[in-house]
């Protein structure tokens, strides 16, 4: 377990780390400029010579905030996205714990993200903090709901809440033929579970200045960001697990198909982001709440219903 | 102030001066009920250095590279007008040829101004992507305008009595390419901008303005255009050589901030369409008129000229007693009248609505400070 911990820590950062690199060279290219060329080949250690930069700057704590709440925030946001970790196959071996409740400990950890949020936002003494955490309390609640709709219906199609099983399930045939419309749906609601662009309200750049992080400065920042990415990483396995096969495919090793297909779904969030202009608020709630939800209840039953014949 | 905030209904937000969509330093107090707008109140001055004062104590050449500095979107609209106005004052007439050269640049200028509005403004709305390719498009038409200025933004280039410098092959070639570069490009915005979901939901009847509150606040330019009346002073009151090009003047229909960018698309063709047809027919002769004074000394009286800038109406009134430092400019600028209108159709919308709004005026803050 503890080997386990400090590995997926190793994991997390170096994950962070190519992430941030990858979403600059994929936003570069999609905008006709190269990204970050100097630091290593084509920029590879850009992010750690940023990251360096980070670790040195002041951790400035404004006067009027809440000091406990707001000290506290950062690491709240972190650890629940170290633990999702201990679950998530990465390939027949390869696999800390596998439990029989394993969505629902991802799951549940996931929502513990925006508890930090709610922290990090009302601590700050800012209003364009309490703006962004009021935004991500009411988007999160709203999405996480069809997405766990979705993932119901693969799990109906299993029978177990293991991630393991699930993988072990598509052996003939990847989920994502037999549910195109919960893959859909699935990756619409991890957008916006992860505050990524078009659904990046609690931080949108133009309207709330940096959203629920205003206020803070070097590592402390630089955890918010760390946890973001990683989030779209736990996510995008998922997406792996329940709909592309997980660590299954021909040739390759296990740990490489499920590390490729991770970060094909990623790079589609990535996609979105680069492509798309910002939702308005009432407009993503209503989406989520007029469109998400009861088209997930409607595949969901269809699936109860096909499963049952 | 949370505390505060909680016993009352509304509260105060300062959108600005430093903020990311004000477009330089414009502040915004915001009186908001929850996340709805009550009151919204544009604050500005934060940039002013004084234009019109200067103009006191300067000659009249050497005001005119204040004009660059006014609004660096449009500049050359500005050096367009305040030199069209001192002509006027002297009685100077610029050679065919000079006004041609006027025409070509000013519109460029339109152009490069027009395409940094449509980048800006889906920076506002969120997407990023669209900000670079207009970036990439605007570079062209930059170095076209650097070739022949010698600079990007601030230029300083119309002289009394026409230009100093004339255009040759070289820059027609380039003008040429750019417009057949530009003209390939509007396929790739309606793609991913004028066609994409989200953009059309956020700027559909979203702040809305009728054709009453336009007369009413005197707005010019899009804004007026975007409403649906045909306003430009390029047809209105036609100056220079505009009256011998066929163009249109495009108008929206329902007044909305999409409107507003599509009327600033087309325009953008249209004055692709204002630089193809001069560069076809520019006559030969001189640029600059022949007896220009030494000394610009003009006689007591005073002047209005108006151009039409990329955000409206630019006009120039000099009040001249005969010396040769003017008694006093005016300068008419568009973005203030425009902005002007924003208290009343911020009411009731959503802090993101009101970014959309307010990036739809267009908003050059120098040019309202002055």
């Amino acid at each position: 377990m503890i080997v386990g911990l400090i590995a997926v820590i190793g994991l997390v950062s170096v994950n962070a780390l190519f992430l941030i690199w990858m979403e600059r060279k994929v936003s570069a290219h999609m905008q006709l400029r190269p990204g970050p060329m100097e630091v290593g080949w084509h920029g590879a250690i850009q992010t750690i010579a940023d990251a360096l930069k980070l670790m040195g700057k002041e951790l400035i704590t404004p006067r009027d905030v809440d000091r406990p709440v707001f000290l506290l925030a950062p690491i709240v946001v972190f650890l629940p996205v170290l633990l999702s970790f201990l679950v998530i196959p990465f390939s027949q071996t390869l696999i800390i714990r596998d439990m029989n409740v394993g969505v629902l400990l991802i799951l549940a950890f996931a929502s513990l993200t925006v508890l930090a949020i709610l922290m990090a936002g009302w601590a700050s003494n800012n209003k364009y903090s309490v703006f962004g955490s009021i935004r991500s309390v009411a988007q999160n609640v709203a999405y996480e709901i069809p997405l766990l709709i979705t993932l119901m219906s693969i799990i109906i199609m299993v029978g177990s809440f293991s991630l393991a099983d699930i993988v072990n399930a598509q052996s003939k045939y990847w989920f994502v033929l037999v549910q195109p419309v919960a893959f859909i749906l699935y990756i619409t609601c991890a957008t916006a579970e992860t505050n990524r662009a078009p659904f990046d309200l609690p931080e949108a750049e133009s309207e709330l200045v940096a959203g629920f992080h205003t206020e803070y400065t070097g590592m402390r920042f630089a955890l918010f960001f760390l946890a973001e990415y990683t989030n779209m990483f736990i996510v995008a396995a998922i997406a792996t697990v329940f709909f592309l096969g997980g660590w299954q495919g021909p040739f390759l090793p296990g740990i490489a198909w499920f590390l490729l297909k991770v970060y094909f779904v990623i790079f589609l969030i990535m996609w979105f982001r680069w492509t798309f202009p910002r939702v308005r608020f009432d407009q993503l709630i209503t989406f989520a709440w007029k469109i998400l939800i009861p088209l997930a209840f409607a595949n969901l039953i269809i699936t109860a219903f096909i499963m049952k014949l | 102030m949370l505390e505060r905030g909680i016993e009352e209904k509304t509260y105060v937000l300062n959108l600005g001066p430093q903020h990311p969509s004000t477009h330089g330093v414009l502040r915004v107090e915001l009186e908001m009920e929850g996340e709805f707008i009550t009151k919204a109140d544009p604050d500005i001055g934060y940039g002013h250095r004084g234009h019109e004062h200067m103009a006191e104590n300067r000659t009249y050449p050497q005001f005119l590279p204040n004009m660059g500095r006014v609004d660096y979107l449009h500049a050359l609209a500005y050096n367009q007008g305040y030199c069209m106005a001192v002509e006027k004052l002297i009685g100077l007439e610029v050679p065919e040829r000079g006004e041609f050269v006027r025409v070509i640049t000013a519109e460029l200028n339109r152009i490069t101004s027009h395409l940094l509005w449509v980048g800006a403004y889906l920076l506002d709305l969120g997407a990023f992507t669209p900000f670079l390719y207009c970036f990439d498009d605007r570079e062209n038409a930059l170095d076209l305008l650097d070739y022949l200025t010698g600079s990007r933004l601030t230029y300083c280039f119309y002289r009394f009595g026409g230009v100093p410098v004339d255009i040759d092959d070289d820059f027609t070639e380039g003008c040429r390419k750019f417009i057949q570069r530009l003209r390939s490009r509007w396929v790739d915005y309606d793609n991913l901008v004028t066609k994409n979901v989200i953009f059309i939901h956020r700027t559909r009847d979203v702040g809305l303005i009728t054709q009453e509150q336009c007369i009413r606040y005197g707005l010019t330019g899009p804004m007026v255009r975007g409403s649906g009346l045909p306003f430009d002073i390029r047809r209105s009151e036609p100056y220079s050589v505009y009256p011998r090009f066929d163009f249109e003047i495009p108008i929206g229909e329902r007044g909305d901030v999409m409107d507003r960018y599509l009327v600033r698309l087309r325009e953008m063709e249209q004055s692709l369409r204002i630089i193809e047809q001069a560069l076809d027919k520019i006559p030969n002769g001189p640029i600059m008129a022949e007896k220009v004074p030494k000394r610009i000394k003009p006689a007591a009286g005073e002047v209005y000229m108006a151009v039409e800038s990329a955000r409206g109406e630019f006009g120039c009134y000099i009040v001249s007693e005969g010396n040769p430092k003017p008694y006093r400019i005016k300068l008419r600028v568009p973005s203030f009248g425009n902005l002007s209108i924003l208290p009343e159709i911020a009411v009731d919308t959503l802090v993101a609505d009101l970014v959309a709004i307010l990036g739809s005026i267009d908003v050059v803050v120098p040019e309202i400070d002055r």
